[in-house]
């Protein structure tokens, strides 16, 4: 396969005198889907920000195959972002506009400005966004405000609206967190249908480590802002998985929770 | 003997105490200062009083029970009181209307600027400050003043009252406006950028919704307090039924003096009202 792969080199962003990420090297060949977990404030947030620019890298640098990602800007950069899309732990919709709206959203940067601006999106994109919604069993509350549904359909929506995009990365920042067990799956698997069926790389933040073993190709684990861990699930140990959340957690005690 | 906290709590107390009345002091200096400045001393508002109540039986007009129903010519009447209510029913409307273009216009200037005066969506810190200061100088000059100067541009007449209205409503609704913009919930931003979105479609589809039912009560807010600025506004010749009220003032025309300002309490009422609950039903939508 001759699909760009993303590097990071010596990626590195600064709060202050607080280092949240440090000196970050990663290859991530297209197609994989990628957990990255670790406790709370270990980075891995920052990271996935930084990879599409919703955060500006202190250091180090971004790069899609041929593609320099850390010096872009202006139409470029929102060119980027809209190849790589992104789901949050939130699912940052707009609750008071409805569902089909919210995923036409992934269309925003296929379209001129001035029509976009005043909503007007074409017949073909709206079959489009109806499809998407559809495939994830969405489409009979198309026309209802985004607000006013489950967290878990709301997180689904959001999966739509970045696959409008078109993108040929999806960054997920926790997506799961907020959501029940039963809607985490849904979710989940939602994320594991695109990169299966549409050959999307996925890279996901995941506090929980079940979750993150059952869904992924490859983990990496993140502490104190630096790469801890690297490799196939399988290949994470009960001492390995110690290391990385520190000695406090025993032996048998998993670490659901951050 | 006192437990240690029980000491560490009563100094505290005491100085707490101690401060409170330290700056009621400053407070009360202050005030005393001002009054003295502004000459707002007991005994010249005690010799102004009865003046005041001079003045209004003076505007009390002559009505006669017999003749109260009685046509404009009979005297005593309410329509000889109301003679020409007419022309100033026809210049409340017009004061009503100047109010309305003048908050619409001025509404849709601080609609304009409210984005990047606002600190959570202000492109960079020069645009921002720019913005502010831009939304000062339009707020910080009394409409009366903005009147002045425009009525010797434009001439006596409405136009020049809507202008100097306007003006000031860019003003004091942008800084609304970009207060209502920084209390948005920042989540659909994110969304929308990271989609790819631009500036302007973010502040579309992101912001736009979440602010719209309180910038609709702001200006609703405005438009009562516009309407009370216009009925006064015509005192410099910026047209509608203040230009009649001074006319009035300065003839002393007592009888039409209360008729004009019971009829300029009665439609500002109205419309206070009307405007409340329109409000009350756009805070409403504010609800997701």
């Amino acid at each position: 396969m001759n699909e760009p792969v993303l590097h990071l080199r010596g990626l590195t962003r600064r709060f202050g005198a607080k280092v949240a990420v440090d000196d970050v090297t990663l290859d991530i060949p297209s197609g994989q889907m990628v957990g990255i977990i670790g406790p709370s404030g270990a980075g891995k947030s920052t990271l996935l920000r930084m990879v599409n620019r919703l955060l500006a890298p202190s250091a180090g640098s971004i790069r899609f195959g041929e593609l320099e990602v850390t010096a872009l800007s202006g139409r470029a950069l929102r060119d980027w972002r809209t190849r790589c899309a992104m789901i949050f732990q939130q699912f940052n919709l707009i609750p008071r506009l409805d569902v089909l709206t919210n995923v036409l959203m992934g269309r925003l940067n296929h379209r001129p400005v001035l029509t976009s601006l005043l909503g007007l999106f074409s017949a073909a994109e709206r079959a489009m966004a109806l499809q998407a919604l559809e495939r994830f069993d969405l489409a009979d509350v198309a026309l209802v405000r985004a607000g006013r549904i489950s967290g878990g359909q709301q997180q689904r929506v959001a999966i739509c609206r970045a696959l409008l995009q078109e993108p040929r990365l999806m960054l997920a920042d926790e997506p799961v967190a907020s959501l029940d067990p039963r809607n985490a799956k849904v979710v989940m698997d939602a994320l594991r249908r695109i990169n299966r069926e549409d050959g999307l790389t996925v890279l996901c933040n995941l506090h929980d480590l079940d979750v993150a073993r059952d869904y992924c190709d490859r983990i990496v684990a993140m502490r104190e802002g630096r790469i801890v861990f690297d490799g196939r699930p399988d290949t994470l140990t009960e001492a390995r998985v110690r290391g990385i959340y520190g000695a406090d957690h025993g032996a048998g005690t998993e670490p659901a929770l951050t | 003997m006192t437990p240690p906290f029980e000491t560490a709590w009563q100094i505290r107390r005491r100085a707490r105490l101690l401060a409170g009345l330290g700056w009621g002091g400053v407070l009360l200096a202050c005030l005393l200062l001002s009054a003295w400045v502004s000459e707002a001393y007991p005994a010249a508002l005690l010799a102004g009083l009865p003046r005041v109540g001079e003045y209004f039986a003076k505007l009390v007009p002559t009505l006669h029970w017999a003749t109260l129903f009685g046509g404009t010519k009979a005297e005593g009447s309410l329509a000889y009181w109301f003679y020409r209510l007419d022309s100033w029913a026809w210049l409340l409307f017009e004061t009503s209307q100047m109010a309305a273009l003048a908050t619409l216009g001025g509404a849709v200037g601080g609609l304009l600027l409210c984005f990047p005066a606002a600190a959570n969506l202000a492109p960079n810190r020069a645009v921002y400050l720019l913005c502010r200061r831009l939304l000062e100088l339009f707020r910080s000059v009394p409409d009366l003043v903005y009147a002045l100067i425009l009525v010797w541009a434009f001439g006596v007449g409405p136009l020049a009252g809507i202008l100097a209205i306007g003006l000031h409503t860019v003003g004091a609704t942008g800084k609304l406006f970009a207060e209502v913009v920084e209390n948005a919930d920042m989540q659909p931003w994110e969304g929308v950028r990271a989609a790819g979105g631009t500036w302007l479609h973010g502040v579309r589809f992101a912001i736009l919704p979440q602010v719209l039912p309180n910038f609709l009560s702001y200006t609703l807010l405005r438009f009562e307090i516009n309407v009370r600025g216009a009925t006064v506004i015509g005192f410099v010749g910026a047209g509608g039924i203040g230009q009649e009220l001074y006319q009035v003032i300065s003839f002393n025309y007592y009888e039409e003096i209360s008729a004009i300002v019971l009829l300029i309490v009665l439609v500002v009422a109205a419309i206070d009202l009307a405007s409340e609950r329109l409000r009350g039903w756009a805070a409403g939508q504010g609800t997701p």
